[in-house]
């Protein structure tokens, strides 16, 4: 949320200097440059203030008291020796979710780059479904098909599973992006003239190169997993939750500070994903841009 | 100078002999004499991107493939490179060795390719080294022999720069050293000069025939541009619509072109046509003396710096000068013959011609061009 658009210069009326051409901008700068950053603060403000109180709740004694009651960490505390499972599952299964998405998106991603056609495109939109989709119907398709494998229904595997579905498609086009934009045939063929059979032309050229898409790809796949609700709260059982779930179960049954005590520690986890994200779309871009 | 049929055998793993006392790269014992054999190419869609063809090039000899866009030339490289194969029937021979079932990857080829193709996740000196580590050579040894091709090259010192830290030119400097490195038993040239600039673009060319002359390299070249072919060719095969309408030396294309197109696409060529008579051909424009094989011609052709101007009436043909354009090392003159022809004439006379001039033109027998049919 910062300024995009640099405003424009003012309509010039008679044939003026280049200098009072450039005092005229100056004076619509000004003024539209402080309607704007009020604007933008005031959006800011919208954001950011539920998210401090929100902190604030779970670190003050008694949030209807405020702040003045005193700050504490018992709520911490407590969210951790009632949740700590929620949270090592949900860590769990975003690393396990990782591993599926890169194990099968970067393939599918490079599939699709070498055979750029009618049905690439086709089973790229079909991938990109489950998005699309209300996270219930992909849930309850996944427990109408695998409900009755009981051991299986019951494991957080089952959560996986829709993870997984729901995570595949953003894995996949963020290295299909970055793969399609390189001269991925003339790569792998010179490559090949050089004497480098499949897997080294693989894994030694293709997928170092497309290493920021499979990064930005995997920082995106553990973010979306570990806040994913919509899936996970059709698939988990009393003994799977993640902290989504378990995030819901506090604010929905305990006090509202163990419930926010609770958004502190998931921000704690998500923020860092978040900036590491911003951070590597910054890095990239000049990469990219020097290949050319 | 043939591999006699001894694939793979230059680089062994560490501690064989011949990798620990590697030869000096002038010496460039693997090149391989290239055969194709009734070598054809029909795409799924049907469109013939090259006709039957049968071609023996020499070990170290360099073969230019020239010819426009779409006459088969990249097709060719790519049979030969193993990137594409020949419709059935097909044979491909690198010495006596046939590799026609066999991927580029197990052919011992070198390639350099228009866009570079480096690998941008290595640098210089690494995609230099790279073939040389597919083939498990050891480190210190990679490393030597990549510092010597990129001193060859004279790119000394760039070996850890980042490969979007180069120029043009130098990315194609390294491409062609990453691709000498294997010792290959060919090396294909895919338009490597086409995406630099007209100065850089000559002083690669000029390194390269330097290098493939020194190294004794079997290459093979593929361009559209025709000063490139002629200046790097041992031999020129001149392609169009899938087939090699003439291949011969440099000298033989220029001023013995075997077809139209051939006369038509090196340089310029004039050409007059009009009546025999005995040993002359008779035109509006005067009558030129036709050398003594060209038995049914109704045409002759000949190349603009072979015309002299002379006085008018002088010389086999007269004509107006139409147009004169002063290129600083010579004055091309457009001149109009009567009956609707029109020649080309270079000149380095230091005069000015004007427009409407009557000259006269000169040719001699030796220098005319005649196709049979």
């Amino acid at each position: 949320m910062t300024t995009s658009s640099t405003p424009h210069p003012p309509r010039i009326r008679s044939a003026p200097s280049p200098r009072s051409r450039g005092e005229g901008r100056d004076e619509g700068h000004s003024r539209r440059f402080y309607a704007q950053l009020a604007f933008t603060v005031l959006v800011c403000a919208f954001l950011v203030v539920p998210v401090v109180l929100s902190v604030l709740a779970g670190l003050s004694q008694n949030f209807f008291v405020g702040v003045k009651s005193g700050l504490t960490l018992r709520w911490v505390g407590q969210v951790w020796s009632l949740y700590s499972g929620t949270i090592f599952l949900s860590l769990a299964l975003a690393l396990e979710c990782l591993a599926a998405t890169l194990v099968l998106g970067v393939p599918i991603a490079y599939v699709l780059a070498r055979r750029p056609g009618r049905m690439a495109r086709l089973f790229e939109e079909l991938l990109v479904l489950p998005v699309a989709v209300p996270g219930l119907a992909t849930a309850l398709a996944l427990i109408l098909l695998y409900g009755g494998w009981r051991g299986f229904r019951a494991s957080s595997l089952f959560i996986l599973v829709g993870h997984v579905v729901f995570t595949l498609p953003f894995m996949v086009r963020s290295v299909l992006a970055v793969m399609a934009a390189m001269d991925l045939v003339t790569l792998e063929e010179a490559a090949a003239s050089l004497g480098a059979g499949f897997f080294k032309r693989f894994f030694g050229v293709i997928v170092p190169n497309a290493r920021y898409g499979i990064l930005a790809g995997a920082l995106m796949v553990v973010t979306l997993s570990v806040g994913e609700f919509n899936i996970t709260w059709m698939l988990h059982t009393p003994l799977t939750k993640t902290i989504p779930v378990g995030l819901a179960d506090a604010y929905a049954s305990l006090r509202l500070e163990i419930g926010s005590a609770y958004t502190i520690v998931f921000f704690v986890m998500i923020v860092p994903l978040l900036v590491a994200m911003q951070w590597l779309s910054r890095e990239r871009a000049p990469a990219l841009a020097g290949r050319k | 100078m043939s591999a006699e049929g001894r694939p793979e055998r230059e680089f062994r793993p560490p501690g064989s002999s011949e990798v620990a006392k590697p030869r000096a790269w002038g010496d460039h014992n693997d090149a391989a004499s290239v055969r194709l054999a009734e070598c054809a190419k029909t795409f799924a869609d049907g469109t013939r991107a090259l006709l039957p063809l049968n071609l023996d090039i020499q070990a170290g000899e360099t073969v230019v493939f020239l010819g426009p866009s779409g006459c088969g030339k990249t097709t060719l490289l790519r049979i030969i490179a193993g990137l594409a194969q020949p419709d059935a029937g097909g044979r491909v021979f690198f010495g006596d060795d046939d590799v026609t079932a066999r991927p580029i990857e197990r052919r011992n080829v070198g390639m350099v390719f228009q866009s570079y193709a480096l690998f941008p996740n290595m640098t210089v000196a690494e995609n230099v080294a790279y073939g040389l580590r597919v083939r498990r050579i050891r480190g210190d040894e990679r490393r030597r022999q990549a510092a010597k091709l990129l001193d060859m090259m004279h790119l000394a010192g760039l070996g850890d720069r980042r490969v979007d830290q180069l120029s043009g030119g130098q990315r194609q400097r390294v491409a062609l050293a990453r691709a000498l490195a294997v010792k290959p038993r060919v090396l294909l040239l895919d338009e490597p000069l086409t995406a630099l600039d007209a100065k850089l673009r000559e002083s690669l060319r000029v390194d390269i025939d330097r290098l493939l002359r020194s190294l004794g390299v079997t290459a093979v070249y593929v361009t559209h541009d025709q000063a490139e072919a002629m200046a790097l060719g041992d031999r020129v095969a001149v392609m169009s619509h899938g087939r090699v309408e003439q291949i011969g030396a440099p000298q033989d294309i220029y001023y013995r072109p075997a077809s139209a197109f051939v006369a038509d696409f090196i340089g310029t060529m004039n050409r007059v046509s009009g009546q025999r008579d005995g040993a002359s051909l008779r035109f509006p424009g005067g009558m030129l003396r036709l050398p003594g094989h060209a038995m049914a011609a109704d045409h002759a052709m000949f190349r603009p710096q072979d015309a002299r101007i002379v006085e008018p009436g002088a010389g086999a043909l007269t004509g107006r000068v139409a147009a004169a354009f002063f290129l600083g090392s010579m004055t091309r003159v457009v001149v109009d013959l009567p009956g609707e022809q029109t020649i080309v004439i270079d000149t380095v006379e230091r005069r000015s011609f004007v427009n409407g001039e009557a000259i006269g033109v000169d040719v001699d027998a030796d220098a005319l061009v005649i196709l049979e049919s």
